[in-house]
């Protein structure tokens, strides 16, 4: 009955959804070879007469049932016999599929010494027959699999090796940077202004409204955390001193660094790394331009300018959130607020904060610049970069203010 | 069921009055070609004269204004979902740029409408897509590269490849020797050639190169005013007195391509 439900399906459309045939190839795999038990399928039928095996081809062998084909051959493949004879006559419908698993009948049968002919074939399928006897001669490669411990050793090692490959080229990089940042102090018409003015307006102008809500944001929530633990120990009015050290020495300039690594480092990567899949970096490179002082270096500085100013307006936003919080959330006055914020900070705490700006902003301009310059051709690879820029940026603008974090300690800031 | 070589006067693309504008400018003005089942029809026509929108509305990337489109008997407006689905596995195209997926290496690329489509065990798969490869005139190993690391011909042919993946009956080729030296260009002609016998293809070839035109193409199209002004074999085509048609292949590039002189 199971045979019966086969050939019918074998008849139905042949561009019906493929799903159906995986039920088929089922079935057919769990079958014992039509020939053995007398029955047929329209696809492939047959008998073995004396020790040779005769079989009839017929129907659609095309993609569709590719499945079905590959199923049915590897069962034939399966049966021994001295010769193996097949009768194409019936067959409708040949693609490079069928052809195929004819061919790899062939193969398999000839590898051990039993000869296969193919009878009855239209001429007009021998042209396609005979292409495929030519193809896949050359043995593919098996793929390299390495498994357990070694396999993750070895992605250890690439990645320590990787790492070591990216400082490698954030290091040149800001070389680079430097050669052509005396070059253009040379000759200061290399500075592009007009290309830094327009970074500017990207990077800064464009950024200020979301670093003023962030920045404001998290100066009420510094603010309201300190109240509400500080009041169980009656030190409110310190509160005023979390805010004010925390805002100027470390928060605001990392917020905002964060933001600007996340927000311009991005579109920086992704704006180079797509004007190298274009090959318009090489073009410039061919006109005698320095992509490094044209593309990297306008960038660079502009977010060099531009962090500052943001740290600035940050901070600012942080303490505006910080004093409405306590004048709202804790009833203190804006004057009271104020008096013990001039008692509580010192210039050293901005100076701290706004010396850090420059040198997060010529990081995350580094890293974002070289991922953008590192991608390859595809599209992926513009993804990987992208995120990569981003990740990286963070992670070394975090470890800068650790390390300047112990500087300044070590200097007395 | 019949056997495709024998009824070769069946048509696989008809395309009746067919008008597609983008706003105010008409590009295809009541346009109507057939394409028969089993040859290969070029199509040319100056730059801008809308070959490609012909191609993209043919095969349905852009929308037409009226007319009618049946391909492979189906008429794409009377289609549902499934029977539209069911015939975009019947033809294959090849974009001019390859458009090959730059994530996936070739062979991926290759297998990546038979994953889709076919149910087929992976190495079955696998060794259908380096035959493929073959048949287009890649090496094996050529299919672990990505496509980046391809050269102009080569992209072409991993494109072609691709296009051929299920065996399609239609291939529609977008300029498929454009950016190729002319050796390059002669090879792939003769791929296609090739192929259209060995596989029984119906091909509609976008093409601006002459020596396509006389070397592969049964029958020539040529496009002008938005109106197919010339249909027929390339001699019939070139007697047409059609002003463009006329200055197309009369002009200084066809002659000495034409007669192998040297330029002035």
């Amino acid at each position: 009955m199971a045979i019966l439900a086969l050939s019918q399906r074998a008849s139905v459309d042949p561009y019906q959804d493929a799903s159906r045939s995986s039920h088929v190839r089922q079935r057919a795999g769990g079958l014992a070879p039509p020939w053995r038990i007398g029955l047929s399928n329209p696809l492939l039928s047959g008998a073995k007469v004396d020790d040779r095996l005769e079989l009839s081809a017929g129907g659609s062998w095309t993609a569709v049932h590719a499945a079905d084909l590959e199923a049915l051959v590897e069962s034939a493949a399966g049966s021994r016999a001295s010769s193996l004879t097949i009768d194409m006559g019936n067959v409708d419908k040949l693609d490079t599929f069928g052809a195929w698993v004819l061919e790899r009948l062939s193969r398999q049968w000839s590898g051990i010494g039993a000869p296969v002919r193919f009878v009855g074939l239209p001429d007009h399928y021998r042209g396609l027959l005979d292409e495929v006897r030519r193809l896949g001669r050359e043995p593919a490669r098996a793929a390299v699999e390495t498994r357990g411990w070694t396999a993750g050793l070895e992605w250890l090692g690439r990645m320590a090796e990787r790492g070591q490959q990216d400082l490698g080229l954030l290091v040149a990089m800001l070389g680079e940077l430097t050669l052509a940042f005396a070059r253009a102090l040379v000759r200061p018409r290399n500075f592009r202004i007009t290309s830094i003015v327009h970074q500017l307006e990207r990077v800064c102008w464009q950024a200020v409204p979301i670093i003023l809500l962030i920045t404001f944001l998290i100066g009420c929530i510094i603010a309201q955390q300190g109240f509400f633990h500080f009041r169980k120990f009656g030190a409110d009015e310190y509160v005023v001193d979390l805010v004010g050290i925390l805002v100027l020495r470390e928060i605001g300039v990392l917020i905002v660094a964060i933001m600007v690594a996340g927000r311009s480092g991005s579109s920086y990567t992704a704006e180079i790394g797509s004007m190298k899949m274009r090959e318009e970096i090489d073009a410039l490179k061919t006109m005698g331009l320095d992509p490094i002082e044209t593309l990297v270096m306008p960038r660079v500085i502009a977010l060099a300018i531009a962090l500052p100013i943001l740290t600035f307006l940050g901070s600012m936003a942080a303490l505006y959130g910080g004093e409405l919080t306590a004048q709202l959330y804790a009833g203190m006055s804006p004057e009271v607020f104020l008096a013990r914020l001039k008692d509580a900070i010192s210039i050293t705490h901005f100076k701290v904060g706004m010396i850090k700006a420059p040198f997060m902003a010529v990081v995350i301009g580094i890293v974002a610049c070289t991922a953008g310059l590192n991608v390859k051709g595809s599209a992926e690879s513009l993804g990987l970069q992208t995120t990569a820029s981003v990740v990286k940026s963070i992670f070394l603008v975090i470890v800068l203010d650790g390390l300047f974090a112990v500087f300044f300690a070590s200097i007395g800031m | 069921m019949q056997d495709d070589t024998q009824n070769d006067k069946e048509n696989a693309i008809r395309v009746r009055n067919l008008v597609v504008a983008f706003g105010e400018t008409t590009v295809i003005d009541h346009l109507s070609l057939d394409v028969i089942k089993g040859e290969i029809l070029g199509l040319v026509g100056g730059s801008g004269s809308g070959k490609s929108v012909l191609l993209r509305t043919i095969i349905g990337l852009l929308p037409k204004r009226q007319g009618s489109i049946e391909i492979l008997g189906v008429d794409l407006d009377k289609a549902n979902g499934a029977d539209l689905r069911a015939l975009e596995r019947r033809w294959g195209i090849l974009f001019q740029q390859g458009a090959l997926f730059s994530s996936l290496s070739v062979r991926e690329n290759v297998k990546f409408p038979m994953r889709q489509y076919l149910d087929l065990s992976p190495g079955l798969m696998d060794e259908i897509a380096l035959a493929k490869l073959e048949m287009v005139g890649l090496k094996p190993r050529d299919g672990d590269k990505l496509p980046s690391e391809l050269s102009g011909g080569m992209t072409k042919r991993a494109a072609l490849a691709r296009a051929l993946a299920l065996d399609p009956e239609i291939v529609f080729l977008d300029e498929p020797t454009s950016g190729l030296d002319p050796i390059a260009a002669g090879d792939f002609d003769m791929l296609i050639r090739t192929l259209q016998r060995t596989l029984g293809l119906t091909v509609f070839m976008v093409t601006h190169d002459l020596e396509s035109l006389a070397t592969v193409c049964d029958r020539v199209a040529v496009l002008a005013e938005g109106k197919v002004v010339a249909v027929g074999p390339l001699v019939s085509v070139q007697a047409s007195a059609h002003p463009w048609v006329k200055s197309y292949f009369q002009g200084r590039r066809t002659r000495t391509s034409n007669n192998a002189q040297p330029a002035i």
